[in-house]
């Protein structure tokens, strides 16, 4: 844990998985919490609440900018976007996702209806294909992706649970270095390779912890 | 019976049966309470996956787009947020029900945000718009001061252009015809009258040859 927690620096951006603080890897998080790293930059898809998972990153001010689909439920994220002390950077969660698969895919960007005619639409080159306007959305990348997982084999090998896959497998290809707390951890070939959600050659690390949820 | 549940009661009969639907947090979650017999929908939850159902036991990696513990039914998956968006933009998600601060005229939906006073994030709400068959918007008639929120013009910052198909509120179902054409009073609710509707209403209505008391709230 000390190790992983070492590879985040301050200045960084860390993609961290998670939807409202289920599937973040709160061990983890909680970790980089007690050691104060600073002047991040945050991708997720919220900031969960004031007292879960990433939702400390916040209260606890280590956070120069978020690029996020929904703070609502952190009121500490709105509270310091109108004072201006954090820079929030909303994102339609259906964009923010396939940005992020864009910057693990090799891809330049794609085009989608999300958005057209709304400020998401406001400097964006627009594109009409076959009759219907769509907008240009560039990859999302990160200097180190946080995930969670349910179980991992020790190649790095993951398998999610319920609701807590949402973004995790999608940042496992969109950063430098990809850090995942699994509740579990077992020998190469216990997972079968069919059950496998993401390959662990994406993986570079793994620490054991509660994983993606409080319990 | 309160506004919420008259509003929830309605939407639930705008449902068919074997529909793939995306319900927003709150008033529209009630939908699936009042479904009609015979009409099995499969939910879609935004976070990742399709078979929403009745809480039985807790499961802390289960919850809602809200993150409140659910249950899943027979035949449900799960999977990541790429493929969940692959649904409601693809055009795989046959209604979504949101609520809406204003619609207008040519159906232009602002749900997300007061600038200044309330920046929730747009979250799933601009895909779903974008990418759901049919988008129906349950909403009380008026803001809690009375004002009119199915405006000529939307003045909040939009969600989506000419998205919304029906409106749903306390007081009438209002559809939106295509091509910003208008928007079209069918029903009001009991004891309601077409004059009372349109006083509350800024945008312009044509009022149904067809206007009818609003279904659904009878047992």
């Amino acid at each position: 844990m000390e190790k992983a927690t070492e590879m985040v620096k301050d200045g960084m951006t860390i993609m961290v998985g998670g939807f409202l603080g289920v599937g973040n890897p709160l061990t983890l998080v909680d970790a980089l919490v007690d050691k104060g790293v600073r002047n991040l930059t945050l991708i997720a898809n919220d900031t969960a609440t004031p007292q879960l998972g990433i939702g400390k990153f916040v209260v606890n001010k280590q956070l120069k900018k978020a690029i996020v689909s929904h703070i609502g439920t952190n009121p500490e994220t709105g509270r310091q976007m109108i004072t201006g002390e954090l820079n929030v950077e909303l994102i339609p969660q259906g964009t923010l996702a396939e940005r992020i698969r864009c910057g693990g895919a090799g891809l330049g960007g794609f085009l989608t209806p999300t958005g057209v005619g709304t400020i998401v639409d406001e400097g964006k080159q627009r594109l009409v294909i076959g009759g219907k306007a769509y907008l240009l959305e560039l990859p999302l990348r990160a200097d180190v992706a946080l995930l969670s997982a349910h179980k991992a084999d020790k190649f790095g090998n993951l398998v999610f649970r319920r609701s807590t896959r949402n973004f995790n497998p999608i940042m496992a290809f969109a950063a430098d270095i990809v850090i995942v707390e699994a509740k579990h951890i077992v020998e190469i070939g216990e997972i079968d390779p069919d059950e496998v959600m993401v390959t662990g050659v994406v993986v570079d690390w793994i620490v054991t912890g509660k994983g993606g949820n409080p319990q | 019976m309160n506004s919420k549940e008259i509003i929830a009661r309605r939407i639930a009969l705008e449902l068919k049966d074997g529909d793939v639907v995306n319900l927003g947090i709150g008033l529209p979650t009630m939908v699936s309470n009042y479904l009609p017999k015979g009409v099995n929908i499969m939910l879609q939850s935004e976070n990742g996956f399709i078979g929403l159902g009745p809480l039985k036991d807790v499961d802390p990696d289960l919850v809602n787009a809200g993150g409140q513990p659910v249950g899943v039914v027979p035949g449900a998956a799960m999977f990541d947020s790429c493929t969940s968006f692959m649904l409601i933009r693809g055009g795989h998600v046959d209604v979504t029900v949101l609520g809406g601060l204003q619609v207008d005229s040519k159906g232009n939906l602002a749900n997300w945000m007061v600038p200044g006073k309330m920046v929730p994030g747009m979250g799933g709400a601009m895909d779903l718009v974008s990418g759901a068959k049919k988008v129906i918007v349950g909403m009380e008639h008026t803001s809690k001061d009375g004002e009119a929120k199915i405006l000529v013009t939307c003045d909040l910052p939009l969600t989506g252009k000419s998205v919304v198909n029906v409106i749903v509120t306390e007081l009438a179902v209002i559809r939106v015809i295509p091509e910003g054409l208008g928007l079209i009073l069918e029903e009001t609710a009991p004891g309601v009258t077409a004059a009372d509707v349109v006083a509350k209403t800024q945008a312009k209505l044509t009022i149904s040859p067809n206007l009818t008391t609003m279904k659904g709230l009878s047992n």
